[in-house]
């Protein structure tokens, strides 16, 4: 094991991807503080809640004033998506103290799970697994910050109009695209896609849950009805 | 929302990112999963990324775009054939978002 070679693989891992996110993290600073959030606030929910997905979510309810609950609801709901991934990350981490797991698991992000997941297919812990995650990690959480506080502090000076957040929608896409293997896989997640744009008139973002059912419930009956014939699961 | 509010709406938000994350990892136990349901999760991530992606690009304030001279089909056309051909990510990013910026600006899709 070599643990500096495993940080910087981590690090070059999500160099390219890194680069959307960037972009979408410029975006949603600026778009906080458009949104009506001071500064200290918008730099504070930034910092901490470290959330693309949940924050742009919550914004337009701060806006309108609605209710902590449904707001915090809301971001519940867009996040259950890491329910599912930390099942995943039990089997890797589940042995390391509580403290390193709490820490472990806020900074696993949807890019740490699925580069993660590509580099350790075998869901059982190993040495390189703890250099490569923090490599892949204190990467993303810098490309997040870094230019979401920009966005924050020159909110008035970077040009929304374009709509350059939309390199995060591609970001996402490519990782979406790396996680497809087989028909199974393809179809599933093309009924989640209808299902999402379908539902996405329901309150509290839940057009995403009803998504990940739909995509989850369809992949499950083509299991039973064409098995596979390796048994380990790829994701 | 008052600034007392806020920073009350911020600490909460925090914590569902904590909870969210850790939800099966911080437990000193093993909740057990029934089989069943731990090979259908596979597929959870790619349904959660797609449930995110899909309503961007297709709707527009929540109503289902009705034209194709919406400069994002193309970025993702392009930034898609991209990933295809080299199977690389920020590169599909760099020619999408050429594809988008140049359509915004140029033709004002």
């Amino acid at each position: 094991m070599n643990n500096r070679e495993e940080f910087w693989r981590g690090v070059r891992d999500m160099l390219g991807p890194s680069l959307g996110i960037s972009a979408w993290a410029l975006v949603t600073g600026v778009a906080m503080v458009k949104g009506g959030l001071s500064v200290p606030i918008a730099a504070a929910i930034t910092v901490f809640v470290y959330a693309g997905s949940a924050q742009l979510a919550a914004l337009p309810l701060i806006a309108a004033g609605a209710p902590l609950w449904v707001l915090w609801a809301t971001a519940f709901c867009v996040n259950l998506r890491f329910v599912i991934f930390s099942a995943q990350w039990r089997k890797y981490f589940g042995h390391l103290p509580r403290w390193q797991r709490l820490v472990l698991g806020y900074l696993a992000v949807d890019l740490s799970y699925v580069l993660f997941l590509r580099r350790f297919p075998e869901p059982k812990p190993a040495p390189d697994q703890w250099p490569y995650f923090w490599g892949g990690v204190t990467w993303n959480w810098l490309s997040w910050q870094v230019p979401a506080l920009a966005g924050v502090v020159l909110a008035d000076r970077v040009p929304t109009e374009w709509g350059l957040d939309f390199a995060g929608v591609l970001a996402l896409l490519g990782v979406a695209y790396s996680l497809l293997s087989g028909r199974k896989s393809w179809v599933a997640g093309g009924v989640a896609a209808v299902a999402a744009v379908a539902a996405f008139g329901f309150p509290l973002k839940l057009n995403i849950v009803v998504a990940i059912a739909a995509g989850v419930v369809v992949g499950m009956l083509l299991d039973r009805r064409f098995p596979d014939v390796r048994t380990a699961p790829r994701t | 929302m008052t600034t007392a509010q806020l920073i009350i709406a911020t600490i909460g938000l925090t914590v569902i990112s904590v909870i969210t994350r850790g939800f099966f990892l911080l437990p000193n136990r093993e909740w057990p999963l029934p089989h069943w349901l731990l090979q259908g999760l596979r597929y959870a991530p790619l349904a959660a990324l797609v449930a995110v992606i899909a309503p961007e690009i297709v709707l527009t304030n929540g109503v289902l775009i009705d034209t194709w001279r919406d400069a994002r089909l193309f970025a993702v056309a392009v930034g898609s054939a991209y990933f295809v051909w080299r199977r690389d990510i920020l590169g599909m990013i760099i020619a999408g978002t050429a594809v988008l910026l140049a359509l915004r600006i140029g033709l004002n899709w």
